[in-house]
């Protein structure tokens, strides 16, 4: 079967290449390769050892993309909760090993890999809401149950990241989740509800819930200079880079507050600044308009569904995807705490490249399915 | 606004009856509005980084360069103090050193800890350092160590990056070749204080390193010696790691200020002193140049410039023999006998004749009241007056003529007097009359004064400066002056209204002191066709009850003077010994006629002097650091530190030198019974021992 959009190109190009969605991943891999050139620069003009490791991970994360790309819609709808579940038990084991060995863990030593379960939690709970609401009868939308069970779906994984104590991670699975909940058309005035208790109870949570260094971090975001040494270090580094850059950025490998170690985390965190010092304010805009292009087809995606299920996990991917980039990219400009979120296909590390290329897959999945059951109704291996 | 009014309706309406058709409308809708929000957010990140990256730029492009660049200033080299012959007395020498900067510890006492152990430092000098730390202003750096071996250095550098606020460098540390003999004349260096800071708000002062003169010569001619600072522009990461230089820009050397001092003799004078507390000055008859301007016991400058010990601190103030007190400018002694050559000058200009004579009964009746001479002398005229030193002669004339012209004199002759010198702070003395003894005391003028004054006792107090400025006057009937910094431009200085007979007279008495039948025969120089003139006092300080000046506590014990000008026969040399509590003259004219026999023939002077430092235990310096290494054994773990600033150290040494000086004062209300020139009972003063005695201490 074959679509009429690509049989101009059928003469030339193998139908299976030609029905990729090129429009998305043309600036992906024009995005990952700057990335990789930026990771050069942070080891100080060297492929070693982030730029290598990071055109791997991705080659590899893209095949895994690939991979969950072609898994059927039946497949997915049966394992979604199966799934759920694993992540959940992988979290308690996650938090039991870290009581035995006494500290804090987040990874699960597999043998072969190291797992970050709280990462594989962020997609994961999308399609786990995206399967609740599409498989609840419409008309209970409105009802408690609609927002009470997948409310208890947010918060087990929630109340186990926290633990661990990650505040970023929690606070992606709840913007994921929740946006998937106003997506399912739960009644706005819940929402806002929640917004105005959150209001309230932030305060609390501040004072209360979190860790002294967490504190210093909220604060100095207000006034990172009063502490420049201390806390706003970071905050402040980053503006230095940032504002250092210009319209035209300083060139590329002559960034001196990466190279000369003044940006803490130039490879991961703030590689942002890392590159907006040498690229200036040219290179941020192009990394905006990549991130705009690509979160603006997974919209597509979702909203070209018909499926229930299939728009609700697309809309839920392409949040997750936005929570990475927006609070990322916030805190490196000055405008969120520090909170330890990287860039997607930027940073320098593999489970944040693991993460947004399962979510990439996953639109990637609806994509296809949109194309070959426009309907929604037939369905085929 | 349009949309959020649409979402709520339709929300509402999706309630009761809710279908797939509702549901799809909400979420295109609702997606509608992420996609808008998403696109919003990303409108503000842009806005936000052109807001940065433009309206800011300047802003964050002048901060990324601080970071990046760090200007630091170099030190510039200090200029050499040099002696006539252009020897150095205060050079440079490159060492390596490390200083701590307190305000970017983070844990001072840890990091000191640890750099003592690195350096194996002395646990009282790493007492010395925490406490400074613990006073100090905290931008200001304070000295660790310096002097340090090249292993020492490098096993410091490698730790820098754990050691914040640690600095290791390489720069020039000032070096005093002769150490404790020049002491008090050059003074030393030490790091800028606070309030030194406050008045020079020259970033080189704070420059770790940097060291600016703190007594003495290196204090009054700061500005001369500094020279300007060189600066390195260095490219430093975040930790402090220097990746390259940039820019160098090397300093100038501050100018040398060249003295008229002559080094070796001044060493030799220090070194002959011994065991005694005393100061040697010799002047150039010519020009007035000061030759030398020795004190001691004195300190040593290269250990003062590291910072004052507490431990070194103590032992200093405990001694006795005071030897943070420059006793060349601020010691005042009754003159004695030393005067009466220019008392006899006097008493010519008044009109008395060289052969008007007395008789010496052991004394002589003045008014209704008979006044003690030591001895008894039978018929004394001028020659004899001096040459014996008869007391009762100079009771008679100053009696005669009034002492007011004699006070007169004494004043001409630069007793009383201050001198155009570079020095920090110089004592004027006294030379009494009624006038002064009125305004001082509101009492008349007694019979008593005149005879105590005639023999340079009572209120007369003079410094070895002004005696040495005396005798360089006596011997050539001008009025010299004294100077410190070489120049070519010497005039000959204006001569006194002396007729050549006069001074012929009293020059010719003074001879006879040493080669005739005088009192210091003994002072004779070993030399052939060289001769010293010259007169001996002996000062006493309390009374006959007390003691009998030459035994007993040492701090009762006469003064011993003595000044003298050679060759005799054309003066090229002048100068004055004064030996505290030396027991007599004979303490002090032992000394003169060495160091003159060091100017005339060196070999012959160093021969004496090293069989006289073997019994001693070695050179003044070599005494100097086994005393403190008894001491610090002894006592080290119960010292008081010394004062915070190095200003009140020397304003309390000078405040006690005033004190110091008004000793004999209180003998001065009677007649002073004199004694024989004599010497003391050859017990050497307290505190002159390597191991600090116990007893007699203040």
């Amino acid at each position: 079967m074959s679509l009429s959009g690509t049989t101009a190109r059928r003469s030339v190009i193998p139908e299976p290449i030609a029905r990729q969605p090129w429009g998305m991943l043309i600036p992906l891999f024009l995005l990952v390769a700057f990335g990789a050139a930026v990771l050069y620069s942070a080891a100080g003009g060297s492929m070693q050892p982030f730029a290598t490791s990071h055109l791997l991970r991705f080659a590899i994360a893209l095949g895994l993309a690939a991979f969950i790309a072609s898994l059927p819609r039946e497949f997915v709808r049966f394992m979604t909760y199966p799934a759920y579940v694993i992540v959940l038990v992988m979290l308690i084991g996650v938090e039991a090993m870290g009581a035995l060995r006494g500290g804090s863990q987040r990874w699960l030593d597999l043998g072969f890999m190291v797992l970050q379960p709280s990462e594989l939690m962020k997609p994961v709970i999308v399609v786990t809401l995206a399967q609740f609401y599409a498989s609840m009868p419409v008309g209970m939308i409105g009802t408690a149950r609609a927002v009470v069970v997948p409310g208890v779906m947010i918060l087990l994984p929630v109340g186990l990241v926290l633990m661990q104590p990650d505040l970023g991670t929690s606070l992606a699975i709840i913007f994921g989740g929740a946006i998937v909940m106003l997506l399912a058309g739960l009644p706005l005035r819940w929402f806002i509800g929640a917004g105005l208790a959150a209001a309230a109870l932030a305060p609390l949570a501040f004072f209360f819930g979190l860790k002294e260094y967490q504190q210093r971090r909220v604060l100095t975001m207000f006034n990172p200079e009063a502490d420049a040494l201390g806390a706003g270090y970071h905050i402040t580094q980053s503006k230095i880079a940032i504002g250092s850059g210009g319209i035209f950025g300083k060139g590329f490998n002559n960034g001196s507050q990466s190279h000369l170690q003044y940006l803490p985390e130039p490879h991961t965190d703030f590689v942002f600044a890392t590159m907006a010092e040498e690229w200036g304010l040219i290179g941020g805009l192009f990394v905006i308009a990549v991130f705009s292009v690509i979160l603006r087809w997974g919209l597509s995606v979702a909203r070209a569904s018909q499926d229930r299920f299939a728009s609700l996990l697309a809309g839920g991917m392409c949040a997750t995807i936005f929570f990475y980039i927006a609070v990322n990219l916030m805190m490196v400009m000055g405008m969120a705490p520090v909170v330890g979120i990287p860039l997607p296909f930027m940073s320098h590390g593999g489970s944040s490249m693991l993460t947004n290329m399962i979510c990439i897959g996953a639109l990637m999945m609806v994509n296809r399915w949109n194309q070959r059951a426009p309907r929604g109704g037939i369905l085929s291996g | 606004m349009k949309n959020w009014f649409k979402l709520g309706s339709g929300a509402r309406r999706a309630g009761p009856v809710a279908n797939a058709s509702t549901l799809k409308n909400t979420f295109d809708r609702r997606s509608m509005m992420i996609g808008t929000v998403q696109g919003g957010v990303a409108v503000l990140l842009a806005a936000r980084m052109g807001y940065l990256a433009i309206a800011e730029n300047e802003k964050y492009r002048l901060e990324s360069e601080s970071n990046r660049v760090n200007l630091s200033l170099i030190p510039p080299r200090r200029g050499w103090i040099l002696d006539r012959d252009g020897a150095p007395l205060a050079s440079n020498r490159a060492d390596f050193r490390v200083d701590i900067i307190p305000d970017r510890l983070s844990d001072a006492d840890r990091t000191i800890d640890q750099i003592g152990a690195l350096l194996s430092l002395e646990p009282t000098r790493i007492a010395d350092i925490k406490s400074e730390v613990e006073r100090s202003s905290g931008f200001a750096p304070i000295e660790v160590a310096s002097g340090l071996q090249y292993e020492e250095f490098a096993a410091l550098s490698v730790r820098l990056p754990d050691m914040q606020g640690v600095v290791p460098q390489r720069g020039f540390s000032r070096f005093y070749p002769t150490g404790s003999s020049v002491g008090h004349l050059i003074g030393y260096v030490g790091p800028a204080s606070a309030e030194e800071y406050a008045e020079d708000r020259n970033p080189l002062l704070i420059t770790p390193g940097y060291k600016i003169g703190k007594d003495g010569l290196e204090k009054q001619f700061e500005q001369n010696l500094r020279g300007t600072a060189g600066a390195r522009r260095v490219e430093v990461t975040a930790s402090g790691r220097i990746v390259r230089d940039l820019e160098t820009r090397d300093d100038i050397q501050g100018d040398p200020v060249k003295l008229t001092i002559d080094g070796p003799l001044q060493d030799y004078a220090a070194r002959r002193i011994g065991l005694e507390s005393g100061s040697v000055v010799v002047m150039d008859c010519d020009t007035g140049d000061l030759l030398c301007m020795a004190s001691m016991p004195s300190f040593d400058p290269n250990s003062f410039s590291d910072g004052i010990g507490s431990v070194e601190y103590a032992m200093l103030r405990e001694d006795v023999r005071v030897p943070l007190r420059n006793k060349v400018l601020q010691g005042l002694y009754p003159p004695g006998s030393t005067i009466k050559p220019m008392h006899c000058l006097a008493f010519l200009q008044a009109g008395i004749k060289p052969t008007d004579a007395i008789n010496c009964g052991g004394g002589r009746q003045i008014g209704n009241r008979f006044f003690r001479c030591h001895s008894s002398h039978g018929r004394v005229d001028m020659d004899k007056a001096i040459a014996q030193s008869c007391d009762s002669y100079f009771y008679h004339f100053a009696q005669v003529i009034g002492f007011d012209k004699v006070a007169a004199m004494a004043s001409s002759m630069g007793l009383g007097k201050q001198f155009e010198l570079p020095v920090l702070s110089q004592f004027y003395g006294t030379v009494p009359n009624p006038d002064w003894k009125e305004k001082k005391f509101g009492q008349p003028w007694r019979p008593h004064d005149t005879v105590n004054s005639s023999i340079g006792q009572g209120y007369y107090l003079t410094s070895p400066l002004q005696l040495a400025v005396m005798s360089a006057r006596l011997a050539t009937g001008r009025e010299i002056t004294p100077r410190l910094v070489l120049s070519d431009n010497v005039s000959t200085p204006k001569a006194y209204n002396f007729g050549a007979g006069e001074m012929a007279i009293v020059q010719q008495g003074m001879n006879n002191v040493v080669n005739g039948y005088g009192t210091a025969r003994r002072a004779r120089l070993p030399i052939n066709d060289v001769e010293m003139a010259g007169k001996t006092g002996t000062a006493q300080v309390v009374s006959l009850s007390v003691s009998d000046g030459r035994s007993g506590p040492w701090k009762y014990r006469d003064h011993g003077l003595f000044v003298f000008f050679a060759p005799f026969d054309k003066p090229k040399y002048a100068g004055a010994v004064v030996i505290e509590h030396g027991g007599g003259s004979g303490s002090a004219y032992p000394i003169a006629r060495d160091v003159m026999t060091f100017m005339f023939d060196p070999e012959k002077g160093l021969d004496a002097l090293k069989g006289m430092e073997k019994s001693w235990g070695g050179t003044a310096q070599q005494r100097l650091e086994k005393r403190y290494a008894a001491y610090a054994a002894e006592r080290g773990a119960s010292v008081t530190p010394p004062p915070r600033r190095d200003e009140d150290i020397f304003d309390k040494v000078e405040a006690e030198a005033r004190l110091a000086a008004r000793q004999s004062e209180k003998i001065a209300v009677d007649a002073i019974a004199p004694r024989q020139d004599q010497i003391a009972a050859g017990t050497p003063p307290p505190d002159a021992t390597l191991a600090p005695s116990q007893g007699n201490r203040e």
